[in-house]
C-alpha cells in the first residue's frame, strides 16, 4: 500500500546553496507557490486585461473574487479595513489556489506544510501588532481590558484575554495545515485501498467499490474543505484586523 | 552540491514526518517570501485597482443609464400628460363651438320661421279680405243680375214689367236660402 505521507515529502529540483548550515533549494513547495501566483496573475490580469463593460467568463470570477473577499472585509472591519485589502485578497487567493492546486492528484499542497500557514499566521499576527500600536497608541492595550468588568475578576480577563491574543497564530496557522493534511491523509488512505483491494481478484474489485465512492465523496468534501479553510483563514485575518483597527471591545 | 530527491533526518534512521522536517524551512520560508511578496505586489499594484475601476466603471454607467431612462421617462410623461390635456381641451372646445353654433343656427331658423310665418300670415290675410271683397263684390252683382233676369223673365211671361220693389224681395228672399 502507498504510503500516505510520501506526498507531503519536499523534492529539491535545484540546490542553490547553504546559508547558516541551512540547505536553500528550489523545491516542489516553490515551485507550486509559483505556479499558484502564475494562475493567480493569469485570472487576476488576464482576464482583466480587456476590461470589459461585460464581463466574460474569466473576468467574472476575478470581480466575483474581489467583491467576495472585500464584502468579508468590509462587514467586518468596516470600511477603514479596506486599506488592508490587498493584503487580505492576497492571502485568500494565495490560500484557495494552493488548496485547490493541492486536490489534482499528484500534485503537492503548500498549505500542508506547518510553517507555510505559520509564516502567513505570523504575517496577519505582526500586522495586528504594528498596526494597532502605530494607529491607537497606548490605547491598543485597551484590546485586552474589556469594559465593564468588575476591577476584582479583571486581573484574570486581562490573562484570559492575552492569552487568546498570543494563542492566535497557532489556532489560526494550525487549523488551516491540519485541515489539509489530514484531509490528504484520508484521501490517500482510501485511494489506496481501492488500489489495494483491486490487486486481489474478482472479489476484491467487488470490495474495491466502497472505497472508491468514498474517495469520491471524499474528493467533493475536500474541495469544500479546501474553499472553506480558506474562508476561514480570511475571515480569521478581517476579525483580527478589525481588532487592530477598533481595539476597544 | 547534492541533487537530493528524498528529504532524510540527519544521521540515517527512518525518514521523519516531512512537514516537522526542520531541514526543509529555510527553502519553504524564502520561497513563501518570494511568491507572496510577488503576488501581493502584483494584485496590490496593478490588479486590484484594474479590477475596482472595472467595476466602477461598470456601476456609474449603470447608474448614468438608470438616471438617462428616468429623465427620459419622465418627459415622456409630462408629454403625455400635456398631450392629455391639450386633447381634451380641444375637445371641450369643439363641443362648446358646436353647441354655440347649434344654438345660434337654430335661433336663426327660429327667426326666418317666425318671419316667415308672419309674413305668410300677413299675406293670408290680405288675400282671405280679397276674397272677402271679391266675394261681397260678387255676390252684389248677382244681386243685380238676378233682378235682372226676373225682371226680364216676369216681362216676357207676363207681357208687363213687375214692380221692382216685389223683384228685390223675391231674389232677397230666394238668396237667402
Amino acid at each position: 500500500m502507498a504510503d500516505p505521507i510520501h506526498q507531503f515529502e519536499i523534492k529539491n529540483i535545484v540546490t542553490l546553496g547553504h546559508i547558516g548550515g541551512q540547505e536553500i533549494a528550489f523545491t516542489n513547495s516553490a515551485l507550486y507557490m509559483l505556479i499558484a501566483v502564475g494562475v493567480i496573475a493569469l485570472l487576476m490580469l488576464g482576464a482583466t486585461a480587456s476590461r470589459s463593460l461585460v464581463p466574460g467568463r474569466l473576468q467574472s470570477i476575478a470581480e466575483l473574487s474581489y467583491e467576495f473577499v472585500a464584502d468579508t472585509l468590509r462587514s467586518s472591519a468596516g470600511n477603514e479595513g479596506m486599506k488592508f485589502f490587498p493584503l487580505v485578497f492576497t492571502l485568500f487567493m494565495f490560500i484557495l489556489t494552493v488548496n485547490m492546486i493541492g486536490l489534482i492528484p499528484g500534485t503537492f499542497t503548500v498549505t500542508s506544510h506547518i510553517i507555510v500557514t505559520a509564516m502567513l499566521a505570523l504575517l496577519v499576527f505582526f500586522t495586528v501588532i504594528f498596526y494597532g500600536i502605530y494607529k491607537n497608541g497606548f490605547k491598543f492595550l485597551k484590546l485586552f481590558v474589556p469594559s465593564g468588568i468588575p476591577i476584582y475578576i479583571l486581573p484574570l480577563i486581562v490573562f484570559i484575554e492575552v492569552l487568546s491574543f498570543l494563542s492566535r497564530p497557532i489556532s489560526h496557522s494550525v487549523r488551516l495545515f491540519a485541515n489539509m493534511l489530514a484531509g490528504h491523509i484520508t484521501l490517500k488512505v482510501f485511494a489506496g485501498f481501492v488500489t489495494m483491494l483491486g490487486g486481489m481478484g474478482f472479489l476484491g474489485w467487488l470490495g474495491a467499490t466502497l472505497p472508491l465512492g468514498l474517495t469520491v465523496g471524499l474528493t467533493a468534501l475536500e474541495f469544500l474543505v479546501a474553499f472553506l479553510q480558506a474562508y476561514v483563514f480570511t475571515i480569521l485575518t478581517c476579525i483580527y484586523l478589525n481588532d487592530a483597527l477598533h481595539p476597544g471591545h | 552540491m547534492a541533487t537530493t530527491t528524498h528529504t532524510e533526518v540527519p544521521g540515517g534512521g527512518k525518514p521523519q514526518f516531512p512537514p516537522f522536517n526542520q531541514q526543509t524551512f529555510a527553502s519553504q520560508l524564502l520561497w513563501l517570501v518570494i511568491a507572496f511578496v510577488l503576488l501581493y505586489l502584483l494584485m496590490a499594484r496593478i490588479a486590484l485597482p484594474r479590477v475596482g475601476r472595472i467595476i466602477a466603471s461598470r456601476s456609474e454607467q449603470i447608474a448614468g443609464h438608470l438616471g438617462e431612462a428616468q429623465k427620459l421617462k419622465e418627459s415622456t410623461d409630462t408629454a403625455i400628460a400635456t398631450y392629455e390635456k391639450k386633447l381634451a381641451d380641444a375637445r371641450n372646445n369643439a363641443q362648446m363651438l358646436a353647441g354655440q353654433t347649434r344654438d345660434k343656427l337654430m335661433a336663426e331658423a327660429e327667426g326666418r320661421r317666425k318671419t316667415l310665418e308672419g309674413e305668410l300670415h300677413q299675406k293670408l290675410e290680405a288675400a282671405e279680405k280679397t276674397i272677402a271683397a271679391t266675394k261681397s263684390a260678387a255676390m252684389a252683382n248677382v244681386h243685380a243680375i238676378a233682378k235682372d233676369a226676373a225682371a226680364a223673365i216676369v216681362e216676357r211671361l207676363t207681357g208687363s214689367p213687375a214692380p221692382e220693389k216685389d223683384i228685390a224681395d223675391a231674389v232677397a228672399d230666394v238668396l237667402k236660402r
